[in-house]
C-alpha cells in the first residue's frame, strides 16, 4: 500500500541498531526488543537526530515511522527526490547514502541518523546532468532527479560498462514520459567520456 | 506601419528553428531545482490525505471520523463522497473513489488518521468484465455507442419496397460472397491508466477571497473557472499556477473534485493546503483509457484490396459506459464498402479521461491486425497488402505520403532481409523473429495562444504566455521562436509561462502547444520588431523594409554598414518598454501552421514460444510533422511515444477482480510498465521534404504514440503464425494463444 507512507512503523518505537540500519520489518514492541537483543536500544516518539547531507551537517526531528524521504522534502527542503511509489518500485526517491543508492522513500530516517546522504541536489557540477541535458533524456523530469542519481551511483560501480550492461543496469527507476532511449545514450556517451 | 507578413525564416536562414537545441530547463530538471505542485512547501501547510473507496460498487451508509480526529495532530476530517449523520448513504461506483479526507500536520499523520476512519459499507453487485458481450448484455450493462454503413453507389439504392436494413444486409452478404478471401477476427485491447509519475494534486491557499493554486495541470489558463464555478466564486478570483508538471498525458485538465476538496479544506483550516493523490488512488481514479474488442468480419479481392468491412466492437469507458468512438473504423483505411457498429459496457470504474491521441491507439491496433491477417490468410507479403489497401483510405490525398513513409520504413528496418511468411521463419532453439506494421494519422492544429511580449530600452526582453510545459520543451520552444524572430542569442530573452495571470493559452491537449505558442509568439516577436525598425529606420535613414535583425544587431540590407547593436536600437524606444500582445486564435487561417500528418511506424520482435516472452529488437517510426522546431525535443517526443506503444503492446493492463471488480493491480510493482532494458533499438525518421516544412508548425505529440502498438501485434502474429487477439501480449496471453492454435 502506498496509501500510507509510513504504516509500516508505528509512532511508537523503532528498533535501533548499532550496526547496519535495521529494515522496518525488524520493529517490535519495546517488550520484545528488550528480551531479544541485548545492546539493541529502542526509540519511541520524536527525536532530534542529524544527518550529513550533501557535505553538510543537518539536524531534523523524526518518528520511528519518518522516512528520509520525508526528511529531506520536508525539513530540508530537498525536493529532488519524488515520492512516486513508495513501495520504492519506480526509483524516484534514489539517493545515496554511504555512496550506496537507496530509496528514500523506504528508508527509515533513523536508520541514517550519523551517515552520509547524496542527493541530486549536490551534482550540479557532476557530469551526468550535464550528459541527460545534451541528450535529452527528460520530458517532463518528475523521475530524472530519481535517475541521474542511479546513473551516477551505477556508473561509480561500472565505469566502463557496456551497452549490454546499461541496459541490464539501470532498471531500477520508471519513466512514464518514456526518455529510456535517451538516457541509453546518455550514458553511453559518459561512459565513452571516461 | 506597414501591416506585418507573418512567415517563418527560410530554412538557410534559421539559426535556431529546426536545429537541436537544449531544453532551457533541462539542468534544472536534472539537479532537483525544478519545483513541481508535490514539491511546493507552504508555510503551515496541512498535508491531505483521503480514504478511498476499497469497493467498485457499493453504498457508504455511515462514517465515524471521531477515531481520526482523535490522532495528534489531525487538524480536520472531512466529507468528500460520504453522507453526513443522517443523510441518505452515497452510491459509489468505483474503486478508489474518494469519500473522506484527513488533514494533518504532516502526510504520515494524515495517512494515520486515514487509517482511523470507520466506514460502514453496503456492498453492491458489480461488474467489471468489459471483454465479455454477451455478459454484459446479460446483466443489462450495455448501452448503443454508434454506428452506420456507407456502400458503394454502384450497388444501388433499397426501393421503396424494400426494408433498408434487410436490403443492407444481402448486399453486405453479397459482398462477402463475391470476396476472393474473408478473413474473420476477434481482437481487443485492455484498459490502460495514465499513472502520471506525479499524482493529481494541488497546494493552495486563500489570500482573503482569492484563492491561490498550484495545480499539476495541462490547462493553466482555464481551470480558474472550474474552481470559480464550484466554489461559488469568479474566475479572476482563482490564480494557477504550474511552472512543471509531472506527466498529464491528457489526464490533468481539470481541478477534480479533490482539487475542490482542497480548496474547502484550506477556508475551513484557515491554513494552506497540500492535496496529492497516493499512488494507488492516482491509478485508480487519476485517469484511464478505454478498452476495445472486436469481431471482424473482412472481404478482400484477389489482390488482397479489401472491399468490405464489417465490424462490431465494444468495451468500457467506466461506469459512464462509453467505448472506443466508432468514427475510425477501420482505422486510417477505409474501403468502398463498410458497416460498423459500437456497444459500450457500463463497468464499475472511474470514467476514462483524454489519453494522448484520444481513441486511435486503440482503434489502429484492433483494425489493422485484421489487415495483417488478410496478409496471413494470402501468404502474403503484410507490407504489399498495406502498400495496396492505400488507395481506400480515409485522406485519400495522404496515399502517396504513406507509401513513401512505408517504404522508408521499410528500409531503416531493413524489411526485405528480414520479412518471412507469418509463422514460417527460421527457429532459434524457441525463440522466432517478426515483423509488422502500423500506419496512423493525427490533426495537431495549433490551439489559440496569446502572448505578451515587452522590449525593454536597455535591450531586455521578456514574454508572458499563459501556456505550460508537459515535458514537451514548450518554454524552449518560445525562446527559440523569440530569439530566432529578433537576432538574438537563445539566452537573452527571458520566457514566463505556467501562470494563469499571464494572457490566455489554450490547454496542452491534441498536440496543440507547440504550434500555439510558435503561433503567438512569431506574431509578437515580427510585431514588435515592426515598431521598432520603425524607429531604427528613421534613426539610420533607410527604408524600414530593408532592415533585417541578426547576431544581435539590426542592419540594413543593401546599405553596407548602416546598422546599429540591439541595445542601441532598444534605446530608440524611449522610456516605457515597447509591448505587444499577439492574439491566435484556433482554426485562424495562419501560414504558420496547418494540420494533419501521416505516420508509420514498424517493429521487429523476438518471441519465445517457450515462456511467451516478447522483446522488442528494433522499432522504427516514420513521421511527417510540418515544420520540425526543436530537432531535439522533437525526436524525444517519439522516442517517448514509441516506448508508450511499446508499454500499451506488451506490458500495462488494468487488472479487475472479476468477483469484486477491485481494481487490482493498482501499485508500480504490479501495475507494469517497460524499463530501460525493455525497448530494444528505436529509430526516428522525420519525413520533411520542402512542401513538409511549407506547411508550417503541427503538432506532434499524439501521432507517433498511435501505431506502435498494432506493429508489435502483428509482428508477434508474423513471427510465431498465430493471432494473440488482445493486447497487451502478455506472456500468459501469447502461451494461450499458441495453445489454442496446436489445438
Amino acid at each position: 500500500m502506498s496509501q500510507q507512507s509510513s504504516q509500516g512503523v508505528s509512532r511508537r518505537g523503532f528498533l535501533k541498531g548499532s550496526g547496519a540500519a535495521v529494515a522496518a520489518s525488524s520493529v517490535v514492541s519495546s517488550t520484545e526488543a528488550e528480551a531479544a537483543a541485548p545492546g539493541l536500544q529502542v526509540v519511541s516518539g520524536e527525536t532530534s537526530i542529524t544527518m550529513k547531507v550533501n557535505g553538510k551537517s543537518m539536524a531534523a526531528k523524526v518518528e520511528p515511522r519518518t522516512t528520509l524521504l520525508d526528511v529531506l522534502r520536508y525539513q530540508f527542503d530537498l525536493t529532488g527526490a519524488k515520492p512516486v511509489s513508495l513501495g520504492g518500485s519506480s526509483g524516484a526517491s534514489t539517493v545515496l547514502v554511504g555512496g550506496k543508492a537507496v530509496m528514500a522513500s523506504t528508508t527509515l530516517a533513523l536508520a541514517v541518523a550519523g551517515k552520509e546522504v547524496t542527493t541530486c541536489e549536490s551534482l550540479g557540477g557532476d557530469a551526468v546532468p550535464s550528459a541527460f541535458v545534451e541528450h535529452d533524456a527528460q520530458q517532463c523530469g518528475f523521475c530524472t532527479p530519481g535517475f541521474v542519481v542511479a546513473v551516477r551511483a551505477f556508473l561509480n560501480k561500472y565505469p566502463n560498462a557496456t551497452e549490454e550492461q546499461i541496459r541490464a543496469g539501470l532498471n531500477g527507476n520508471i519513466c512514464r514520459c518514456g526518455t529510456y532511449a535517451n538516457i541509453l545514450q546518455a550514458v553511453i556517451s559518459l561512459v565513452k567520456g571516461n | 506601419m506597414a501591416e506585418v507578413t507573418y512567415s517563418w525564416p527560410e530554412n538557410h536562414k534559421a539559426r535556431l528553428i529546426g536545429k537541436r537545441v537544449s531544453r532551457l530547463d533541462g539542468m534544472e530538471k536534472s539537479t532537483g531545482a525544478a519545483k513541481y505542485t508535490y514539491d511546493v512547501n507552504l508555510p503551515k501547510q496541512l498535508v491531505v490525505r483521503a480514504l478511498g473507496c476499497p469497493h467498485a460498487h457499493c453504498r457508504v451508509i455511515s462514517v465515524d471520523t471521531s477515531a481520526a480526529e482523535r490522532v495528534p495532530g489531525v487538524v480536520l476530517v472531512h466529507l468528500i463522497k460520504a453522507p453526513k449523520p443522517g443523510d441518505d448513504p452515497v452510491e459509489i461506483r468505483a474503486d478508489g473513489t474518494l469519500l473522506v479526507a484527513v488533514a494533518g500536520e504532516t502526510e504520515a499523520i494524515a495517512a494515520e488518521g486515514v487509517s482511523k476512519l470507520k466506514v460502514k459499507y453496503e456492498l453492491l453487485e458489480s461488474f467489471v468484465a468489459d471483454h465479455d458481450l454477451q455478459a454484459a448484455e446479460a446483466k443489462k450493462r450495455t448501452k448503443k455507442a454508434g454506428g452506420g454503413i456507407e456502400l458503394d453507389e454502384a450497388l444501388g439504392e433499397p426501393g421503396d419496397d424494400d426494408d433498408e436494413e434487410e436490403w443492407e444486409e444481402q448486399k453486405v452478404q453479397e459482398l462477402f460472397a463475391q470476396s476472393k478471401y474473408v478473413v474473420e477476427g476477434n481482437y481487443g485491447i485492455d484498459t490502460i491508466t495514465h499513472c502520471c509519475l506525479e499524482p493529481h494534486g494541488s497546494t493552495l491557499h486563500w489570500e482573503g477571497d482569492r484563492l491561490k493554486v498550484n495545480l499539476s495541470t495541462q490547462n493553466v489558463s482555464r481551470t480558474d473557472d472550474g474552481y470559480a464555478d464550484a466554489l461559488k466564486i469568479s474566475a479572476d478570483e482563482v490564480d494557477v499556477h504550474c511552472e512543471y508538471i509531472g506527466g498529464g498525458f491528457g489526464s490533468k485538465f481539470k481541478p477534480d473534485y479533490w482539487g475542490i476538496a482542497a480548496a474547502e479544506i484550506a477556508k475551513k483550516a484557515g491554513r494552506p493546503v497540500k492535496f496529492l493523490l497516493t499512488r494507488d488512488q492516482e491509478l485508480k481514479i487519476g485517469g484511464n483509457r478505454p478498452s476495445g474488442f472486436i469481431d471482424v468480419k473482412l472481404g478482400a479481392d484477389e489482390n488482397g484490396v479489401v472491399q468490405v468491412w464489417d465490424s462490431h466492437h465494444w468495451g468500457t469507458s467506466g461506469f459512464n459506459g462509453s467505448t472506443v468512438s466508432v468514427g475510425n473504423f477501420p482505422y486510417v483505411f477505409r474501403p468502398k464498402n463498410w458497416r460498423r457498429r459500437a456497444t459500450g459496457i457500463i463497468t464499475d470504474n472511474e470514467p476514462s479521461v483524454a489519453w494522448r491521441a484520444p481513441n486511435h491507439p486503440q482503434a489502429c491496433a484492433i483494425t489493422q491486425t485484421a489487415y495483417d491477417d488478410l496478409a496471413a490468410k494470402m501468404h502474403a507479403d503484410s507490407l504489399d497488402i498495406f502498400l495496396r489497401n492505400l488507395e481506400n483510405i480515409d485522406s485519400p490525398e495522404k496515399s502517396l505520403v504513406y507509401a513513401e513513409q512505408l517504404r522508408i520504413g521499410a528500409d531503416l528496418i531493413d524489411w526485405r532481409k528480414h520479412w518471412h511468411l507469418h509463422g514460417k521463419g527460421k527457429r532459434r532453439g524457441s525463440v522466432v523473429e517478426g515483423l509488422g506494421i502500423g500506419i496512423h494519422k493525427w490533426g495537431g492544429t495549433a490551439n489559440s495562444s496569446n502572448c505578451l511580449l515587452k522590449i525593454h530600452p536597455d535591450g531586455g526582453v521578456e514574454s508572458y504566455c499563459g501556456t505550460q510545459d508537459l515535458g514537451t520543451g514548450t518554454r524552449t520552444i518560445c525562446a527559440m521562436v523569440l530569439a530566432e524572430t529578433l537576432g538574438l542569442p537563445i539566452e537573452a530573452v527571458k520566457v514566463n509561462i505556467g501562470s494563469s495571470t499571464y494572457p490566455f493559452s489554450g490547454a496542452s491537449g491534441g498536440s496543440t502547444t507547440v504550434g500555439a505558442v510558435s503561433e503567438s509568439h512569431r506574431r509578437a516577436a515580427q510585431e514588435v520588431l515592426a515598431q521598432l525598425f520603425e524607429l531604427v529606420a528613421k534613426k539610420l535613414e533607410v527604408p524600414a523594409d530593408k532592415l533585417e535583425a541578426s547576431n544581435g544587431s539590426i542592419s540594413a540590407v543593401d546599405y553596407s554598414g548602416k546598422a546599429m547593436s540591439w541595445k542601441q536600437a532598444c534605446s530608440l524606444i524611449g522610456i516605457q518598454p515597447l509591448e505587444v500582445t499577439s492574439i491566435y486564435k484556433r482554426g485562424d487561417d495562419s501560414p504558420l501552421s496547418s494540420s494533419n500528418v501521416a505516420g508509420c511506424q514498424m517493429a521487429r520482435v523476438a518471441v519465445d514460444t517457450d515462456t511467451g516472452v516478447v522483446k522488442i529488437i528494433k522499432m522504427v517510426a516514420v513521421q511527417d510533422m510540418g515544420l520540425v522546431m526543436n530537432r531535439k525535443t522533437a525526436e524525444s517526443q517519439v522516442y517517448g511515444a514509441m516506448i508508450m506503444s511499446i508499454a500499451a503492446a506488451l506490458f500495462e493492463q488494468r487488472i479487475n477482480d472479476p468477483k469484486t471488480g477491485a481494481f487490482i493491480n493498482s501499485e508500480l510493482d504490479s501495475y507494469r510498465l517497460p524499463r530501460l532494458g525493455d525497448t530494444g533499438e528505436l529509430v526516428v525518421h522525420f519525413h520533411e521534404p520542402e512542401s513538409e516544412r511549407a506547411r508550417g508548425v503541427i503538432g506532434l505529440g499524439e501521432p507517433p504514440a498511435i501505431s506502435g502498438g498494432a506493429a508489435i501485434a502483428n509482428a508477434v502474429c508474423n513471427a510465431t503464425g498465430v493471432r494473440v487477439p488482445t493486447l497487451p501480449l502478455t506472456p500468459k496471453r501469447v502461451l494461450d494463444a499458441l495453445r489454442t492454435a496446436k489445438g
